[in-house]
Formats: C-alpha cells, structure tokens, sequence
C-alpha cells in the first residue's frame, strides 16, 4: 500500500511536470501548426538558466524560477522571429528539420557553456524534506510540482476562457485567415502565444529538474515524451494535455518502480498501441 | 528519338542519358574505386560510408518517393545488422553473401512491422510513432542481451572468406570492395523501381494521395510496399556493416541515427538516388572530420547545417544543382 | 433494366444535422444528369456517401446492380465508379502523360508492377496516347503540370477520369475556375464523352447545365426537391423557393 501510494504521488507529480511543459508544446501545435521538436530545448534552457541563477549566482528558488521563464523567452524571441516565422505553414518535414536542427544546435552551445555534466537546481529550505499530510509524508518538492501544474492548468483555462487574448487565440486557432480578416493580429497574437509556450517550458524544466535532471542529451530524451502527450492528448487542448500528462505519468513512473530492467520498453510500448488506436488523439479535434 | 506511338520526344542526348542507370552505376564504380586507391588507410571509414548509403537510400524510397517523414529509419537497418549478426553468431551462417540475405530479409520484416505501425497515423502521431518505434527497438535489442550483447554489443561476428576466395582482411579491402559491388547492384535495383510503374504511383501518392486513391489506387498498399523494399535495402546495408566491422552495436537502433540519416538525405536531396548518395558521403566525412574534436561541436554544427539547408536549399545539394542547371538551360534555349 | 448507379434512400446526420436527407436517384447508361442546389444544399456529402469517402447512416448505394455500399473507395472506382474535383488535383511536378499513365496502368492492373517501365508498354502508351490526343493534350504531354495552363489541367482532369474507362462518372464542377471565355474546351469535351457512359455533373454554372443535362435533380437541405427535365426546373415553385426563398423572407 505505502509502494501504491508513493508511486501514485511521484507519477501525479512527474505528469504535472509533464503537463507544465508539453501544454506550452500543444498551444503552438493547436496555434501555429508547427512540428515543433526543439520544445524541450527551450525546457532546457529553462532548467541551465534556474540551475546557474540559483547556483552560481547565489539567488533564491523563486528568483532563479523568474530569471529561467524570462531568460529563455529572451533568447526564444529571436528564433521565432527569424526561424520560425520562415516555417509557418510549411510542409511538416520542413518544420521538423528546421526544429531539429535548433535543438543540435542548443544541445552544442548547452555543452559548450555550461559542459556535459549533469546540474542540479538547489531547492530552498521549505521544499526540502518532507510534509507531513496525516495519513503519511511525502516529498515536498513533489507537492509543490502537483501545486505548480494545478495552478498552471486553472491560469490557462482562465485564459483561454475569460480573457480577450483567450478569444483572439481561439479565434486565430479555429481559422487564423478569418481572424486576420476580422482584425485580429495574428502576428501578435503567435508572438505571444509562442513566448507563453517558451515560458512555461521552462518553467516545466526548472520545476522539474528534480526529475527529470538537466544535461545536455535532455532536449533528444524526452522529446519524445512531449511530443507523445501532444499528440495524444490532441493539439490546443488543455484538458486532453492534462490527461495525458497524467497517464504517460503514470505509466513511465511503474515501469520504472516495477521493471526497472526493461528501462523505457513498456512506455514506448504504451505509446504505440496508444497513438496507434487513437490516432487523432484522445481529445483531439478532427484532423 | 520517337516513343511507341512514334510521337516525337525530346530527342536529345541527356534525356536518354537521365533514363539509363548506366551513368550513375559508373560513377560509384569510378568513385569506388579512386577511394580504395586513395585513400588505402581509411577504407574503414568508406565502409561504413556504403553502408549508411544503404541507409539513406531506404529512407529516400519512403520520405524522397512517398512523403513519409519519419524519424525512426534506423530501425530497419539495425534489424539487418541484428539479422545478420545474430544468424552468424548463434546459427553459424557465417557466409558473408548468406548473411547478407539474412540482413535484407530482417530488414525487410522489420519494414514490414515498422510500416504497420507508422502508416497507422498521419502528421505529428505519425511521427511520435516513429520515433517511439525506434526507441522500443533500441530497448528490446538492450533487454535480449543474450542475443544481442545489450550495451556491449554482439561480437565475434567471423565471416567466411568471401565465395570461399577472399579473406576479409585487417585493412577491409575484401569488405569495401564487397560493399562497392552491393551498392552497385542495389543501386541499379532501385533505379529500375523508382521508375517502374510501382514507382510512378509512389509519386503520385507524395504528391497527392486523395488524388491517388481516386484512381482506385490503395495509399495504404503502395506505403506498404514501398516501406517492405525499404527494409530490405537498409537490411542489407546493417547487413554489410556488421560483416565489414565484426559488431553490431546498439547504436545502429538509435534515434540519433535515425535522425542523422535524415539530414544526410535533405542535405543532399530527396527524391533522387543521387541526392542520397551525395548526402550521405559528404556528411560521414565531415563527421569524421569534426567529431574526432568534439561531438557535440559537431552536433551544433549538424544543426546549423540543417538550418541553413531549410532557409537556403530546401531541394538539398544535388536538387538545388539540377534545378540551376534546368534554370540555366531553358534560358539557353530561349 | 438495372440502372448502373442506384441510390436509395441515402442518409447521413452530422450531429443530428440532417445532411442527406433520404436521397433516392438512379443512373442509365448514356444518362446526362445534372446536380444542382443552394450553397448548403448537402451536394459535396452527397458526393462523399457516393464515391464511399463517408459512411452513410442508412440507404444503399448499387452500381450495376452490385451492392457497394459498406464498399472502399478504392473498390467503387475499379467498378467502374469514377469521380473527378472540383479544386484540381493533379501532381504538379509531373506530367500529363504521367497522369495518365498512372490512370491507365491502375485499370490494366499493372500499377504494382516493380520491373518495366510506363513509357516502354506498348499497349499503355497507345491508350495514353489516344486519351492525349482526345483531350488535344498531345502538345504539352511532357511538360510539368505546374507549368500548363489551367483550362488544360481542367482537361487532364477529366482525361484522369476517362483513362480509368468509368461506367458512372461523377463530374465536380467541371469548369470550375476556368475563365468564362475558355469553358467552351470543357463543354465540347463533355459532348464527346462516350454515349454510353452515364454521367452525373455537380454544378451551379446554370449556362453549362442547361446545355448539357437531359435530367436535373435539384437538392436543397439535404433533400431531393426535384428531378425533371430542365426546361421543368425553371418553373418549378419548390425550386424557386429553395433558391430565392431567404431573399424572399428578407424583404
């Protein structure tokens, strides 16, 4: 029972990672149509730049969170200005040359400036250790990734539903030429949403350099992994990034408890026969 | 030069030139041969160059031809290297010409398995598939270990001397050439198939399957197929790498092989066997080049690279050649 | 005697949206039918159920007495089930001797053949050939198709659809896009269609219609409200209703 539980716990907070930085993947794939494959570069970043900040520049947690976000939406403005903005539209294998090749590019300059070595993010005093919830402890840390993805998910929703961007971006997602028809930006509109995307990509890989540790392979390992809850969960939509976030969760971590020896087979395996069935995604729209 | 129907056709030298394969077999014959002479110390590396070309030519005939883009290729030329190697350690069918069977015929199944699942979706899960199929591959080649060697890779692959005539010798002159002679006659092989009828409809398909299917044509069919030949081509070449070096390695079933076929491929061109061809020898040697210094130099600069093909060459080299040529011809003739 | 293409009573909903709503037509050899309705009208799902790209919720479709109606679509054009698009779709960097070929190879069951070449079949290149010439494509048979006029890729569209020898074509607006001036190649290929074939044209252009159709079967929210001779269709209260009935109700 006490294994159920603490698998239960680190799969719910591996899937809210998973859903903080995936959920940035789908708005660009619901928005823009792009194939972007250097997603996890950027959650990359985010995790180099929180490890440095917090590191070797002496800063608190939340300072080193702010500086990953606003940091990597720095250097992300640029490529999508100059390279993404070139693949709108394009043929997918287009898109995915172009996005791979950035990410070998970060993955070099990642080597390059920060070295091959793995890099922790130290957490504050409040996150170490563990909480006491009544019935049993669990890891801080792993409560406070469940928080963050909780507290991610309700802001978008609101987003999406409440606000004006929220309907130009939904509007720009239906049909982008009628939007653009109708006066809506969606120049604007892309740039920000990509910034949004960046942002909480890296985010994701700060938050969740605990478990998913930072090094330069990073951007290649687990670009599956996010590329999987997107088009399982069905580009721009939040609920189905959620769920399966929280599924792809669920199966990576008891595999690892259960069959550690066969590493990622089952989760590959998952994956197939899940995408194979559903093969426009759990929640997705028609194709 | 008149067809059939004794209508007039462009009557010209090159146009009955494009259609022979007689050019293209020479110069890899040509080139083949100036690199045994050549360069004699490094036909290790020439080797492994045949047998990436393999590689990258399967993943013409499914990306070039039909339009699929996958990023998961190498596992059809790790199931031949396997094929092979497994076949010579724990069958004892240590015939090189055997094992190569072996290899195009694993090469094939794995097309085979691997086309099924890919061709199930479209877009972005296409590619996840892809990429997940690989990657299941690579784990289940680590699990078997008792068959493949896991991490330390299967070894003490020994083939017979080749025709029972020639040794494979310490310096791989037996290997290259071995090689050289299967790249020719896969070469001729696949030219005959790109312009086959078959070949024809796995145009049609790249360029518009509705169109295709509206003919009466099976889309599902053609990819199929195509992905089953597929197999067999990047078999023989995993095939050819597990004769000429003596190991299979998991890195023959990896993603990042996958991923490094395909920018040979762009690189060079798609949709041509000579852009594929082009590709791949260009790219091996500046890896060899580059990555003696540091991989992950050579990682940024791949990148770079594809970058700038996509922005500058999308057709690749030998596509963006050809077109400026054609450009340059018409403007001659006008 | 059984008609070559037999539709009853079709229907399909999306989302308790009634698109096609209890579509019954039949099709004889050397019938000239035309389709025509509002925008809305459910001709392009109609379209859809028949060629087998949609499944329908009920009815059946027969071709020459042969009930297809769980069949591929795939297995309907090689029953001789033919359609061509509204919006041309060809493979542009290929030509139309290629086009052809593609067509004509598929119906002489040689698309899967790996050995031989199109170009060097004798009995293919005679058909294309003939096709070419019947379409007057012969001049441009080896140039790219994104580099031919559009009226002529009109025209390889339609030689698409005969190459395949149909028994029941299935013509998109055959004219669409081609300026007016022009439609003229269309229509006397369209007169020279051969008799016996049964031919069904999906149009608004009312000019092209009425010089073509003997029979005009008038769909309007997703229901048959016609289907008479053409001079009929003019005077018929249903239709004007259907057609300027919301800029009746307007006023």
């Amino acid at each position: 029972m006490q294994t159920v539980l603490s698998v239960a716990i680190d799969a719910l907070a591996y899937g809210m990672v998973l859903f903080v930085i995936s959920i940035g993947l789908s708005i660009t794939m619901g928005l823009m149509r792009v194939v972007n494959l250097a997603h996890g570069a950027f959650a990359m970043i985010g995790g180099y730049l929180a490890s440095y900040a917090a590191r070797d520049l002496g800063l608190g947690y939340a300072a080193a969170l702010l500086i990953a976000v606003i940091g990597t939406i720095i250097i992300a403005i640029p490529l999508e200005r100059f390279l993404y903005r070139r693949i709108y539209g394009a043929p997918e294998l287009t898109q995915v040359l172009m996005t791979i090749g950035i990410t070998f590019c970060i993955i070099g300059i990642a080597n390059f400036v920060f070295g091959p070595t793995l890099k922790t993010i130290p957490l504050p005093e409040t996150l170490r250790g563990a909480t006491d919830v009544g019935f049993r402890t669990i890891a801080t840390h792993r409560i406070f990734a469940i928080a963050i993805g909780a507290a991610i998910a309700v802001l978008l929703w609101c987003l999406v539903e409440k606000t004006s961007y929220g309907i130009r971006l939904r509007a720009s997602v239906d049909n982008s030429a009628m939007a653009a028809a109708l006066g809506v930006r969606t120049e604007l509109v892309y740039a920000a949403s990509f910034a949004i995307a960046v942002g909480l990509a890296a985010l994701g890989g700060a938050v969740g350099a605990e478990l998913l540790p930072v090094e330069p392979y990073y951007a290649l390992r687990y670009m599956v992994t996010f590329l999987v809850v997107v088009s399982i969960g069905g580009s721009g939509s939040i609920g189905g990034a959620l769920l399966a976030s929280l599924l792809l969760g669920a199966i990576d971590t008891t595999g690892r408890y259960f069959a550690p020896e066969y590493g990622e087979f089952f989760f590959y395996l998952a994956v197939i026969v899940i995408v194979a069935v559903f093969p426009r995604g759990l929640a997705g729209r028609r194709a | 030069m008149t067809d059939v129907l004794g209508r007039d056709r462009p009557a010209d030298f090159w146009s009955r030139l494009k259609e022979s394969s007689l050019p293209g077999a020479l110069a890899i014959f040509v080139v083949g041969i100036a690199g045994f002479f050549l360069l004699p110390d490094n036909l290790a590396l020439l080797t492994r160059i045949i047998a990436i070309a393999f590689l990258v030519l399967s993943l013409d005939l499914v990306t070039g031809y039909c339009g699929v883009a996958t990023l998961g290729h190498a596992a059809l030329f790790g199931a031949g290297a396997y094929g092979a190697g497994i076949a010579a350690v724990h069958f004892g069918v240590t015939d090189p010409i055997a094992m190569t069977i072996v290899g195009g015929v694993s090469g094939a199944i794995a097309g085979l398995v691997c086309g099924s699942v890919i061709l199930r979706a479209h877009g972005l899960p296409q590619l996840v598939l892809s990429i997940a199929v690989i990657h299941l591959f690579h784990e289940a080649a680590n699990k078997a270990s008792s068959w493949t060697g896991g991490s330390d890779g299967l070894s003490g692959i020994m083939p017979d001397p080749l025709l029972g005539l020639f040794e494979f010798d310490l310096w791989g002159k037996t290997a290259y050439l071995y090689g050289i002679g299967l790249l020719l006659v896969v070469f001729v092989f696949l030219r005959m198939i790109v312009h086959s009828p078959f070949g024809l409809m796995a145009r049609g398909v790249r360029e518009d399957h509705v169109r295709v299917a509206a003919m009466g044509v099976s889309v599902h069919s053609v990819l199929l197929r195509m992905y089953v030949l597929s197999g067999m081509v990047a078999g023989i070449g995993g095939a050819l790498s597990a004769v000429a070096t003596q190991v299979v390695g998991l890195d023959s079933l990896s993603f990042t092989l996958s991923a490094q076929a395909l920018v040979m491929l762009v690189v060079g061109g798609t949709g041509s066997l000579y852009g594929a061809l082009i590709g791949t020898v260009l790219f091996l040697f500046f890896e060899d080049v580059v990555s003696a210094a540091n991989p992950f130099h050579w990682l940024a600069i791949v990148g770079a690279l594809l970058i700038a093909v996509v922005l500058f060459a999308p057709r690749g080299l030998y596509g963006t050649a050809i077109s400026i040529i054609r450009e340059r011809r018409k403007k001659s003739a006008a | 005697m059984t008609p070559l293409l037999d539709i009853r009573s079709l229907r399909k909903t999306f989302g308790g949206l009634s698109v096609t709503n209890d579509v019954s037509l039949s099709l004889h050899p050397g019938d000239r039918v035309a389709l025509i309705g509002p925008n809305g009208a459910g001709k392009t799902t109609f379209v859809n159920l028949v060629t087998g790209a949609l499944k329908p919720d009920g009815g059946r479709v027969s071709l020459n007495g042969m009930d297809v109606t769980r069949s591929r679509p795939t297995e309907r054009v090689k029953r001789g089930l033919v359609r061509s698009f509204q919006v041309t779709r060809l493979f542009k960097d290929m030509t139309p001797e290629e086009h052809i070929a593609c067509a004509v190879l598929q119906r002489m069951g040689k698309a899967g053949r790996m050995l031989g070449r199109h170009g060097r079949m004798t009995d293919v290149m005679t058909e294309v050939g003939d096709i070419l010439d019947f379409l007057q494509l012969s001049g441009i048979a080896n140039v790219r198709v994104r580099e031919i006029a559009y009226g002529q890729q009109r025209l390889l569209e339609l030689a698409i659809a005969l190459a395949l020898r149909p028994r029941v074509l299935l013509l998109d607006e055959p004219a669409a896009g081609i300026p007016h001036a022009q439609t003229g190649l269309i229509e006397k290929a369209l007169e020279r269609l051969p008799a016996d074939l049964a031919v069904l044209m999906i149009d608004h252009d009312m000019d092209l219609v009425f010089r073509f159709a003997k029979r005009v079967i008038v769909l309007a929210a997703g229901s048959v409200i016609f289907d008479g001779s053409p001079q009929a269709v003019a005077q018929d209260a249903r239709v004007r209703e259907a057609y300027l009935g919301s800029y009746a109700h307007a006023r």
